[in-house]
C-alpha cells in the first residue's frame, strides 16, 4: 500500500475512531450538547476525506453506500487484512 | 443490516511470523473471552433491553466487538501465514495445522472450539449487563496476558489497543446499568 494512501486511511481510522468513542459516549450521555458537536464534527470531516480516499482508492462501502463510478473496484486488493510484511 | 467497511478499526503491522503468539492470539477470536463471543452476547442480549440507551450501547459495542474480531484475525492470519511447517511444529500448532492448515477458525488457546456457552441471554437486564461488565473484564485480563506474552512491539502496540477498548466498554456498561436501575426503580414511583 502506498504511503499516501495509509496516512489517509490512518487519518480515516483517527476520526473513525473519535466518532465511534463519542458516539458510544453519546448512547449514555445523549443530553450532552459538547459530545454532541465533537461528534458532528468528526463525522463531517470523516464523511470528507472518506469522499477523498475513495475517489483515489475505490470504494470503502458496498450495499449502496458508495459509489463506484467506472468500474467495479470493490473487489481490488488489498483487503484489509492483506498487510505487507 | 450491517455494512462491512473495507478497513481496519485500527491498523495491524506484523514484520515477522510468530506462531506460537498467533496459537495464544487466536484466543481472543474464538475463546471463551474474545471477541466474537463479546460481539453475539451484546447483539443477542439488546432486544430484551428495557431503555433505548442500553439498546444503542449493546448494539454499538456487539458491532465495534465485530471490528476487534477482525483486528484479531488480522493479527493471527499474518503472524501464522509465513511462518514454516518447521516452527508450526514446533510451538505445537501441528494439531490446528491438521484441521485446518493456516485457516482461521474460532477456537481458545488450547484448540477448543467455540461454543455459545461461553455467553449468555437472560432477559433480565441487570443480569445481563453485569455479565457484559465481568466479560469486559475478562477481556481485559486475557489481552494483559497476551502483552506478557509477548516480545514484538508491533503486536503488543495492537493488544495495548484492544485492551483499552475493554476499559472503555467496561465503563459505558456500568453508565447503561446505572441507567436501567434508574429506570427500573422509577417505575415503581406512582
Amino acid at each position: 500500500m502506498d504511503a499516501g494512501r495509509d496516512e489517509l486511511l490512518n487519518r480515516i481510522r483517527a476520526l473513525q475512531f473519535t466518532a465511534v468513542e463519542l458516539g458510544l459516549f453519546l448512547d449514555t450521555h445523549p443530553e450532552d450538547a459538547r459530545a454532541l458537536a465533537d461528534y458532528n464534527a468528526a463525522s463531517q470531516e470523516l464523511m470528507r476525506l472518506k469522499e477523498t480516499y475513495e475517489q483515489r482508492y475505490g470504494p470503502l462501502l458496498d450495499y449502496g453506500f458508495s459509489l463506484s463510478p467506472q468500474s467495479w473496484r470493490w473487489i481490488e486488493e488489498p483487503w484489509p487484512w492483506q498487510v505487507s510484511m | 443490516m450491517w455494512v462491512y467497511e473495507k478497513a481496519l478499526l485500527y491498523p495491524v503491522r506484523v514484520t515477522r511470523p510468530d506462531p506460537r503468539m498467533a496459537k495464544n492470539i487466536i484466543t481472543q477470536y474464538g475463546g471463551p473471552d474474545g471477541e466474537l463471543a463479546a460481539s453475539l452476547r451484546y447483539l443477542t442480549q439488546r432486544y430484551t433491553m428495557p431503555i433505548p440507551q442500553a439498546i444503542g450501547v449493546l448494539t454499538d459495542i456487539g458491532t465495534e466487538e465485530l471490528a476487534h474480531m477482525e483486528i484479531v484475525a488480522a493479527l493471527v492470519y499474518n503472524l501464522i501465514r509465513d511462518a514454516p511447517l518447521s516452527e508450526i511444529k514446533a510451538v505445537g500448532l501441528d494439531a490446528y495445522y491438521a484441521d485446518h492448515d493456516r485457516a482461521l477458525y474460532f477456537v481458545n488457546a488450547a484448540g477448543a472450539p467455540w461454543t455459545a456457552s461461553y455467553i449468555q441471554s437472560k432477559g433480565d437486564p441487570v443480569t445481563d449487563l453485569h455479565e457484559d461488565m465481568a466479560a469486559e473484564q475478562k477481556a481485559r485480563s486475557t489481552y494483559e496476558y497476551l502483552i506478557d506474552l509477548s516480545d514484538d512491539p508491533d503486536v503488543i502496540d495492537v493488544l495495548r489497543w484492544l485492551r483499552e477498548r475493554e476499559v472503555v466498554h467496561f465503563q459505558r456498561f456500568g453508565e447503561t446499568l446505572n441507567l436501567v436501575h434508574d429506570y427500573l426503580n422509577s417505575r415503581h414511583v406512582f
